[in-house]
């Protein structure tokens, strides 16, 4: 057998093995699935925020031609379980009951109140409008602020407030007690709706036995047990697949009522059942992002630096708490404090139901929230000391030498440079240039008016450490398992317990097996989302599957290779010691002699002859489970172009260097950089849940829920720096969700910088034209 | 029921279809084209756009009785002898693609674009696919294999 070439594969920007069948249309979406005799479910939905259900009929829909079924919530009350929440925050955490099919109340529009199954999907949807509801219509909750008074109409029994929390560190009273300056803000984190361009599927079948859910989901693992904890399936009788997944950002991190009832359907009817939602359906029910008020105060001393910062937090859960949904706040309770040095920091925060969509997981969860009030809050700073935004960032942040550091919110920030992103940055920018046209702009007069936006971020990344998931009171753990198995003829089968959705993680996790074994990238191929191949996992969210997953995979590799050098000793007549490993073969230092590792393959699974305790075949299993989160930090520059006449934001150039540790594919980072400044950007400038007085969501459509094109973006400039992580072997921190992180402050503090000389201190966002037009209008008048 | 004839990749189909049936569910559930994926109700987004007599639609807004007498050529009929079409391949160079459900329309309308303009600028290409949307890429890796598919397909056709 000759040696095939190997070599340097980790660093490398290798093309993605996963593209060919994307491209060519060979794909398994969920919704392309399909098994003999299948039949399609879908949902009547609520028109009321809030109501009292007093009759269903679905007697109309049953006697229709196509139509095999339809049910009420009532008819699934008895075996439907509830809805799980994995995030007890606090203990005060009020956990409603949270049917999957209401039963005798809705509490927000959208919520499924009956289902029909039909055999084809026009059938089932004539059949929806047979079904007879009575509704008593409740009043609904909708702002947060009048959520927690007294007089409130109540979402639950136990009230509107969800829970409450608070965290102090250092003297906070001390730090704010004769500060020279104090800094006073309210920011408000729009409603978002997550839009993966793949809606949510799923299709269930029994074989009278055990059942199998395929589902567009990020978290098959979780979802396995979620599910086998809500209906009551023994766990070992349930098959989560998911296939082909057409991305997540957190919105496919979900147990959805969908779901369970299509489990439950499939045990009912004894038929294979599937469900996809519909654009506008998802854009109701898929759990939304983001929706705070964050009442800031930062006190700081005459020359710029950092004494204390106070944040008090309202975030609207919606009207139930699903999977994370209270955690999601609290991922941001270490972030606000930033890489900002400071002597006290409090974090009070109060999560509140509403009679709207819950919200979750939302790219970022938490920290771009956090990133956002602190970077803008750093921007007033520096307009309040007549500073230079990024001069003021310099002297408080923590200082490359300083690193490792413990943060006053209490993290330890293993390694970082900001120093260096930030000189990296501002040069490709061109800062100094821009300023000068930008007051030489304002000299002018000029309509339309520059903005330069900073933002110098942190990120929480690869969720995350057991231990530190147990100290939160999260229900599971942070861990990470990988397979690695060589087959007879020496090519490579890995399985990872991560959930890949557009992440690449076939092509970057061949590279690490690749160079780990030493055998060529191509030999090596990545089995994921089926929990009877990929029976152990945490799945993929959070920015944690490289630094978690990745590693994983890498330690079963090592613990291949150690056993493939046992018995290259044994069949070389050596010891193991006197072997090197050079270019995917062991050679006995000194001689020719040597066997490669596709030979040592083939003896494993021959088994003629194997040293004493070593067995058959080569393959392993590990689990990585870090000491730390990574922290991801960078740069990102943003200048704007704002038509003081219209309104009219333009961005006229974007600058990001972020550094993610090491990388091991320079063409995946990008790419995840680049959509990570996209949905941040889209925060900043389009897009926005909105509900109307009565709790209808007006934003069902994408005609009405503004996604960017490739017509409202500009082309982004990105580079990098690189202090590896400490926190595991490859170095790497992850990069997800650094771009949403990074963008959005840096936009909206570009737009303020555009507007400040005009009197304008901030504008909410989305800032669209309307929205600065208005601000505008507020300060001439 | 009305019967209607449409070539589908270089086959030719007679279907009974319901008059509201859609094209995309035609394509999808009849004659099993899974490689066009439905992204949105309101043809917004873009995913399941295909040519129909050449030109580049969106088969969520068009009936299937329209195609009635049609050549429809979806991403799986796009490339020759199973290797990619420049356009695609230019996609998977350029890295242009995550999660790949935009993806096949993306092309679609991609190569449509270059019928109008062989050779557009950077302005040009994001308006012309101002009707496709992607939730991964941000855009940027995917104007530039727009622009390595025109230069691509401009060799090819000028290549003897």
């Amino acid at each position: 057998m000759t040696i095939q070439e190997v070599g340097q594969e980790v660093g490398r920007p290798r093309k993605r093995k996963e593209d060919a069948r994307l491209l060519t249309g060979r794909t398994q979406w969920t919704d392309n699935l399909t098994r003999p005799g299948l039949l399609h479910v879908m949902f009547l939905r609520s028109p009321m925020a809030h109501a009292r259900i007093t009759r269903v009929d679905v007697s109309g829909a049953r006697e229709l031609p196509g139509v095999v079924a339809a049910f009420s919530g009532q008819d699934f009350a008895a075996e439907q379980g509830s809805l799980p929440c994995a995030w007890p925050v606090s203990e005060d955490v009020v956990i409603p009951d949270h049917p999957p099919m209401a039963v005798s109340e809705v509490r927000y529009v959208g919520e499924a109140v009956a289902c029909v199954i039909a055999t084809d999907r026009y059938r089932a949807a004539d059949a929806l409008e047979a079904i007879d509801v009575e509704y008593e219509q409740l009043p609904a909750v909708l702002e947060m602020k009048e959520a927690l008074t007294a007089e409130s109409p109540k979402v639950h029994e136990a009230g509107n407030k969800a829970f409450s929390t608070k965290i102090t560190s250092g003297d906070i009273e001390a730090a704010f007690r004769d500060a020279p300056i104090v800094i006073d803000r309210t920011f408000r984190q729009q409603r978002l709706i997550p839009s993966a361009m793949e809606p949510r599927a799923v299709m269930a079948d029994t074989d009278g036995e055990s059942y199998t859910l395929w589902s567009s989901t990020q978290i098959p693992h979780v979802l396995r047990v979620m599910l086998a904890v809500v209906t009551g399936i023994p766990e070992h009788k349930i098959r989560v697949i998911a296939p082909d997944v057409g991305g997540g950002f957190g919105s496919k991190l979900q147990v959805t009522a969908e779901e369970v009832l299509c489990l439950l359907l499939a045990r009912k009817l004894g038929k294979p059942v599937k469900w996809t939602e519909s654009r506008s359906e998802g854009n109701l029910t898929v759990h939304h992002g983001r929706d705070q008020i964050q009442h800031l105060r930062l006190a700081a001393d005459a020359d710029g630096r950092i004494r204390g910062l106070q944040v008090d937090l309202l975030a609207d859960m919606g009207a139930y708490l699903m999977l994370v949904t209270p955690g999601i706040p609290l991922l941001g309770a270490s972030m606000f404090n930033a890489i900002y040095k400071m002597d006290a920091y409090e974090f009070a925060c109060t999560g509140v139901f509403t009679t709207k969509m819950p919200t979750d997981a939302y790219r970022g969860a938490g920290r771009p929230e956090a990133t956002f009030g602190i970077e803008r809050m750093m921007d007033e700073l520096a307009a309040e000391l007549h500073m230079d935004p990024v001069e003021v960032r310099r002297r408080n942040w923590i200082k490359h030498e300083e690193f490792p550091y413990t943060t006053i919110s209490g993290l330890t920030y293993d390694s970082g440079n900001y120093e260096a992103a930030t000189d990296k940055a501002t040069a490709m920018f061109g800062y100094d240039k821009l300023r000068a046209e930008q007051n030489d702009r304002r000299d002018r007069g000029d309509p339309v008016q520059l903005g330069i936006g900073v933002s110098t971020y942190t990120e929480m990344c690869g969720l995350a450490p057991s231990r530190m998931l147990g100290e939160a009171n999260y229900a599971a753990g942070g861990w990470e398992h990988g397979t690695v198995r060589m087959l007879p003829t020496g090519k490579v089968e890995v399985i990872t317990g991560t959930s890949p959705h557009g992440q690449g993680h076939v092509t970057a996790w061949s590279q690490i097996v690749a160079d780990a074994l030493g055998v060529p990238f191509d030999d090596v191929t990545v089995l994921h989302g089926d929990t009877a191949i990929s029976h152990k996992g945490m799945d993929t969210y959070g920015s944690r599957s490289l630094v978690i997953g990745g590693i994983a995979v890498l330690k079963a590799a090592e613990k291949v290779k150690d056993k493939a050098r046992k018995l290259a000793a044994h069949l070389l007549e050596c010891s193991p010691d006197d072997l090197e490993f050079e270019a995917g073969a062991f050679k006995v230092r000194g001689t020719e002699s040597q066997k490669t590792m596709q030979e040592l393959s083939w003896a494993a699974f021959a088994a003629h002859d194997l040293p004493e305790g070593v067995e058959a075949r080569l393959d392993s299993d590990a689990t990585f489970d870090p000491e730390n989160y990574s922290f991801p930090h960078g740069t990102h520059l943003c200048a704007v172009e704002v038509d003081t006449e219209t309104g009219m934001v333009k961005i006229r150039s974007y600058v990001a260097v972020d550094d993610v540790g090491k990388v091991v594919n320079p063409l995946i980072v990008e790419g995840q950089v680049h959509g990570g400044i996209a949905q941040g950007i889209a925060q900043a400038l389009f897009e926005e849940a909105v509900y109307d007085a009565d709790g209808n969501l007006l934003t069902t459509t994408m005609a009405d829920y503004l996604l960017p094109s490739a017509a409202d973006l500009p082309t982004f400039t990105l580079d990098r720096t690189e202090s590896p992580a400490t926190s595991n072997p490859l170095g790497v921190k992850g990069v997800g969700e650094a771009g949403t992180i990074a963008s959005t402050p840096a936009v909206v503090n570009a737009i303020v910088d555009a507007l400040r000389p005009l009197g304008i201190h901030d504008v909410e966002m989305p800032c669209s034209p309307e929205r600065v037009w208005r601000a505008l209008e507020g300060v001439r008048s | 029921m009305p019967r209607i004839t449409v070539t589908v990749d270089g086959i030719k189909y007679e279907e009974d279809v319901e008059p509201r049936l859609l094209l995309v569910h035609l394509l999808r559930e009849r004659l099993g084209k899974t490689g066009t994926p439905v992204g949105c109700d309101t043809s917004n987004c873009g995913a399941c756009t295909v040519m129909l007599d050449g030109k580049s639609v969106k088969s969520c807004s068009v009936l299937a009785v329209q195609a009635d007498g049609c050549d429809v050529v979806t991403i799986e009929g796009l490339g020759v002898n199973g290797s990619m079409h420049p356009m695609q391949q230019a996609f998977h160079e350029e890295h242009a693609l995550q999660c790949g459900y935009c993806t096949p329309g993306m092309v679609m309308a991609a190569i449509d674009l270059l019928r109008d303009d062989p050779d557009p600028s950077e302005e040009r290409i994001r308006q012309g696919l101002e009707g496709n949307l992607c939730r991964c890429t941000g855009y940027c890796n995917i104007v530039r294999a727009v622009r390595k598919g025109a230069q691509e397909m401009g060799q090819a056709v000028s290549t003897p």
